[in-house]
């Protein structure tokens, strides 16, 4: 079988070589003059539309009680098996709460189910993005980290309550 | 015999069926909430309604008899569409309460309501509000609002309790079920009824929120709560018993269990004081040492002492394969000194399950040959042996002895050597000399023989160190499945225990005795070969319904 060789001679006008340095200068030059699209991440900071799915939060009522009633849907649901969710009885109507809620940062590939199944709109994809941790340990987030108020929380709920 | 048809299916069924019984005895199974094949038929929750031609409307396949020649049909347009009207009904004033109901996963109503159900709701008047947390006597929480009103929990009280505790009040929707004035609902069978809700109206206080159904692995095992040895599934998460449920055996329990071996006998598993690695005691402290030291050092001492001086205790909690390795370790010793204690507490025991004998396996450790030699001394003569400075070493398997008699503690004190294989750190691991850590039932494979002398399997359900859920066969779930050691589900404490065959064994090894077991199921093997009660059986044999042993049983010798 012939194999194909590859054109690596140049043609006589690339030979010249001038012509591609000043076609290359001009595109530079040309593009010094248009609006700024790049980010100066940290300085400034992107601020994701309500359809984006950053790291899940569970909401947090005015009253400073969670919404999550602990079913463990989310936790069922999740395909990286990220959430784990220990129940409790507490005095309130609701009757169940969560106890223990993990969710291991390092499993959580973003999907989005743990909010799509949850009979109590209680864990959102917030729009924190900024995820930092150092070892294992620090990568599962406990209660502490993932109660969110539910002002802060009011873009998605807005959002879900008109796409979900 | 006389012939029905179901579904185009035609066979032969008993005179005085019903219609959902010879179905069921031919698998083809018809909704039902209320029939319980165990209780009498009440007809109240007509989620059975079934098509029998030449009738004028539908019949309750739970109390219609069977007649020859009848030609029923459980799909037909008509059936489903009456079937789905039902449900309509039943689901009208059933709350949304899923996400918060331990009964979720296990819910005959939600697995109707997914098979059966139109999958919406036509209803947007208000539903029904009642009670949602009554306290239903000691054990049980009632939610009056998830209840269907099946009267199942009212008849297993009256019919198979015997205890007429329970009654329906009110009529219409607000049917709700209540306890007689003061009285309670309380008796030795009430879990049972949350076992037959077929909703999540009925919760255990114990159990309650503990965990989601489908988190958890169910090992197949036999409870210790008695010579009755019901049989039971064992509910581990995070290698952490969560709750014991009945498993039907015709031939032992049906589909019950007592609510004392329901909760009283697994908490001892997870509990703080469990024994955890072996010890030595050194100058009065027992100290933690590794297994080789430990044994190497029990066997070094056992051989101080003359044979008679010698004596061992077996254990009705322990298995025949622990039984069994106990007197093989007596007779290399050459002492005939041996028996176990039994527990009984006279008088406690009914007509339905409980019996007074409260271990698994006294017949078994009996027939496993714990009983004195000739010219042995038995459970008394050890302990008076001890007393007058004859006993001077003594060996116990996986009991407390200490509850023989008030006086055993200090007799105990008078011994120059105590071996002590134990679960729990209880009164008679605490004085020992040497004390190894014996794995508890539900850590290990073995046989118990019940009190007709019915030879069951335990297997393990909870890990020791020993113990690999994968690699070991042991029943999983789908967190131990898909789980890794950094995920903190799966960091359940692993105890450093053996099962008391396997330190009898290693210790056999150590005073010299050719030992080669690998797996309980071969000592099993070796009892099977030396024993006639065992004759012809093994774990396969045996199975997970038990078999009779191979001798006419007496009851066992209660002391």
């Amino acid at each position: 079988m012939e194999l194909k060789r590859r054109e690596k001679d140049l043609t006589v006008w690339q030979k010249l070589y001038i012509p591609e340095i000043v076609k290359g200068l001009a595109l530079t030059l040309r593009t010094m003059f248009k609006p700024k699209v790049t980010m100066e991440y940290p300085e400034i900071k992107f601020q994701p539309p309500s359809s984006y799915r950053g790291r899940p939060v569970l909401v947090q009522e005015e009253n400073g009680v969670e919404r999550c009633v602990a079913c463990g849907l989310c936790s069922r649901v999740c395909p990286a098996l990220a959430i784990e969710v220990q129940a409790a009885e507490t005095e309130l109507e609701k009757e169940r709460y969560p106890k223990k809620f993990e969710i291991n940062m390092i499993r959580c590939i973003f999907c989005g189910f743990c909010e799509e199944v949850c009979p109590e709109e209680a864990i959102v994809m917030s729009k924190d993005y900024e995820l930092v941790f150092t070892n294992r340990e620090d990568a599962i987030y406990g209660k502490d980290k993932l109660l969110v108020p539910v002002e802060k929380l009011k873009d998605r709920l807005e959002f879900l309550r008109k796409f979900k | 015999m006389p012939k029905i048809t179901v579904d185009g299916k035609e066979f032969e069924f008993k005179q005085g069926q019903t219609i959902i019984e010879a179905a069921r005895e031919n698998g083809i199974s018809i909704p039902h909430f209320c029939w319980h094949p165990k209780l009498s038929v009440s007809g109240n929750c007509r989620v059975c309604l079934v098509e029998v031609e030449k009738m004028p409307k539908l019949v309750i396949a739970c109390s219609t008899y069977a007649a020859d020649g009848m030609v029923v049909h459980t799909q037909s347009e008509k059936t489903l569409t009456a079937r789905n009207a039902v449900m309509e009904f039943l689901l009208i004033n059933h709350p949304l309460d899923c996400p918060i109901c331990d009964e979720a996963g296990e819910c005959k109503l939600q697995d109707y309501a997914y098979k059966h159900g139109k999958g919406e709701s036509r209803f947007e008047e208000i539903k029904m509000r009642k009670e949602k947390r009554v306290s239903l006597g000691p054990r049980i929480i009632f939610d009056a609002e998830r209840c269907i009103s099946c009267s199942r929990c009212i008849r297993f009280s009256d019919e198979i309790a015997k205890q007429k505790q329970l009654t329906f009040v009110n009529r219409g929707d607000r049917v709700t079920i209540t306890t007689f004035e003061e009285e309670g609902f309380d008796n030795p069978y009430t879990l049972n009824t949350i076992d037959i809700c077929p909703v999540g109206a009925l919760t255990s206080k114990d159990f309650r929120f503990k965990s989601r159904v489908w988190e958890m692995s169910s090992t197949k095992s036999v409870c210790i709560g008695c010579a009755r040895g019901c049989n039971t599934e064992i509910w581990v998460r995070n290698n952490q018993i969560l709750r014991l449920t009945p498993r039907r055996n015709e031939a032992v329990n049906s589909y019950w269990m007592c609510d004392h071996g329901r909760l009283d006998t697994f908490k001892f598993v997870n509990a703080e004081d469990r024994v955890d690695g072996s010890f030595i005691r050194r100058e009065g402290k027992l100290e933690k040492a590794d297994w080789e030291t430990a044994l190497k050092e029990a066997a070094k001492r056992i051989k101080e002492f003359k044979n008679s001086e010698i004596a061992v205790i077996g254990s009705a909690f322990a298995t025949l394969e622990d039984n069994y390795l106990l007197t093989k370790i007596a007779k290399s010793i050459g002492t005939a000194n041996i028996d176990f204690v039994r527990h009984v507490i006279p008088g406690d025991q009914d007509d339905i399950l409980i019996k007074e004998d409260k271990t698994p396996n006294s017949l078994g450790a009996e027939l496993a040959g714990v009983k004195p030699g000739k010219n042995g001394l038995n459970i008394s003569g050890i302990l008076d042996g001890i007393k007058a400075g004859k006993i001077k070493a003594l060996l116990v398997m996986d009991d407390d002895i200490t509850t023989f008699a008030p006086d055993t503690e200090e007799i105990l004190t008078k011994l120059d050597l105590l071996i002590v294989l134990a679960v729990n750190f209880n009164k008679t691991a605490v004085m020992a000399d040497i004390l190894f850590p014996a794995a508890s039932f539900a850590e290990k494979h073995g046989t118990f023989v019940n009190f007709s002398g019915r030879v069951q399997r335990i297997r393990p359900a909870v890990a020791t160190t020993g113990l690999d859920r994968a690699l070991d066969g042991m029943t999983m779930s789908r967190w131990d499945k898909f789980g890794s050691q950094f995920d903190r589900w799966m960091q359940g404490h692993k105890y450093d225990s053996k099962p008391s065959w396997k330190i009898l064994a290693q210790l056999g090894i150590q005073l010299g005795i050719k030992i080669k077991y690998q797996m309980a199921e071969e000592v099993f093997d070796d009892l099977a070969a030396s024993a006639d009660a065992f004759k012809g059986l093994d774990y396969d044999v045996i199975g997970d319904l038990g078999a009779e042993i191979k001798i006419k049983v007496k009851e066992p010798t209660l002391a």
